[in-house]
């Protein structure tokens, strides 16, 4: 079963209007056995961003249960970033709140791997120098882990050029790779598959999805949703910093748009 | 996972970085080789005259020539956003500072390690006082204008014109300092008197300071 669409605080009329589309768009609401699977992990209530005059989040509320794929969706401003920033500890609410496993996101940092749109890497280090330069500051200590995770993102450890002299493809895989390094809960991963190629941006689908099946809790805010129908458990849909609606499914709702 | 460790880890993680792009240190170095060319052969002064300006034209050299350090060390944490990757973790804020900050006390030590022979050399100066003193105030000295610079420099990282922003913060705050250096320079340069209240000053300054910059810098970092 699918989590059904959480309509979006907003202002009376703005409300009525999307709890109106997403009860069309929910699917049967069955009652479920209670399991550790269902509990919220992570709850966004009421968060307001705003920079200056523009609110980039006008009043998100959503529940997201652990062990899930989400697949953040929207146009350009839409929020998605901002949102994930949130989600991250980066962007602070300017009301609302985010809750990440019962803490807030600065408390609960060791469970949550960031991804960004820029690569978060030093351009003059190697990328074994990087990630063992941000391992220790996670507290982990030794290479065997930072060599594991560079593999599992179908890189060689033993390169010794500077990640400024990789290419954008490899640089986005390092960059994940940075994100897995202390194993986090949460992932939250900011356009991974941007001026990746489709071979290697389909073998980063598939290292996620097995993430996800180890029980770890995926975000991906992304244009090409297309590479994540079949492995995304779930597409958040998103709207003038508003979570417009949730389906099981992109094709659906792309028909619907 | 210890403020020391990590303060150890960038910090050979930035002394790396310059070693391999040598940004700071060579606009550090043509820098302060121009001022010391330029004002010897401006003023032309003799050795009395020498003794009594050669404390501020050194300092005030020496504080331009930190700025270059200083807004380098921010800005390749700008790069690729890579700041953020250090405020999502759980390391402490204090440690990113520390380690910025003696990073940058090593910078502008060995500036001054190869300039101050270049400055006795062209304003042909000798002290007359206890030379040995002068170690003390430019190691007091320099920690007073990295730990304040390193701090400001971190402040206006999101300005849109930092390099500005900087020294329009850094040097009304530092103009306690910068006196007691020039002030003890002099002094011993020309053995006229104790520089001890100035010694005792720039050491004040140095502890309220760093204790003020490590009291609110994880404000600065989680800054937006």
């Amino acid at each position: 079963m699918y989590p059904v669409a959480y309509p979006t605080a907003l202002c009376k009329s703005q409300t009525k209007c999307i709890q109106s589309q997403s009860r069309l768009r929910q699917p049967l609401k069955l009652p479920a056995p209670v399991s550790d699977a269902n509990i919220p992990q992570i709850i966004v209530s009421n968060l307001i961003k705003q920079f200056g005059r523009f609110a980039a989040l006008r009043g998100v509320s959503a529940e997201f249960t652990p062990g899930k794929f989400y697949v953040i969706l929207g146009d350009n401003g839409a929020g998605k970033t901002t949102l994930l920033r949130a989600l991250a500890g980066l962007a602070h609410p300017t009301r609302g709140t985010v809750s990440i496993l019962g803490k807030r996101p600065q408390q609960a940092c060791r469970e949550i791997g960031y991804m960004a749109h820029p690569s978060l890497l030093y351009d003059e280090m190697s990328g074994m120098e990087n990630l063992r330069y941000f391992a220790q500051l996670y507290g982990i200590s030794n290479d065997r882990r930072c060599e594991e995770v560079i593999r599992s993102v179908r890189l060689d450890p033993e390169l010794t050029r500077p990640v400024g002299q990789y290419s954008q493809g490899m640089r986005q895989r390092m960059s994940l790779a940075r994100a897995l390094l202390h194993d986090p809960e949460v992932l939250l991963l900011d356009e991974p598959f941007s001026n990746v190629d489709v071979q290697s941006a389909r073998e980063m689908v598939g290292l996620l999805k097995n993430m996800r099946d180890g029980g770890k809790t995926v975000f991906v805010v992304t244009h090409q949703a297309l590479l994540l129908e079949g492995a995304a458990d779930e597409f958040v849909w998103m709207q003038s910093g508003q979570i417009v609606s949730r389906t099981p499914h992109f094709a659906s709702e792309a028909g619907m748009q | 996972m210890s403020l020391r460790s990590i303060t150890l880890a960038t910090l050979t993680k930035d002394i790396r970085l310059e070693w391999r792009s040598r940004d700071a240190i060579n606009s550090m170095l043509f820098f302060s080789l121009l001022v010391v060319v330029i004002f010897s052969f401006s003023f032309d002064p003799n050795a009395e005259e020498s003794r009594e300006i050669a404390g501020g034209l050194i300092w005030v050299a020496f504080l331009f020539a930190a700025i270059v350090a200083l807004n380098q060390t921010w800005a390749r944490e700008l790069r690729n956003q890579v700041l953020d990757a250090y405020r999502v973790s759980p390391a402490p804020a204090n440690a990113l500072f520390l380690a910025k900050a003696v990073g940058n006390f090593i910078l502008v030590t060995l500036l001054e390690a190869v300039m101050a022979p270049l400055f006795m050399v062209f304003y042909n100066l000798r002290a007359l006082g206890a030379a040995w003193q002068l170690l003390a105030i430019a190691i007091l000295g320099t920690w007073a204008l990295v730990v304040n610079g390193t701090f400001f420099a971190a402040m206006s990282l999101r300005t849109r014109s930092r390099e500005i922003m900087l020294p329009l913060l850094l040097f009304p705050i530092s103009i306690p300092a910068v006196q007691s250096m020039v002030e003890a320079t002099r002094i011993i340069l020309s053995g006229d008197g104790s520089a001890r209240f100035w010694v005792v000053l720039l050491l004040t300054y140095d502890v309220v300071f760093t204790t003020a910059c490590l009291g609110l810098f994880k404000t600065i970092l989680q800054a937006e």
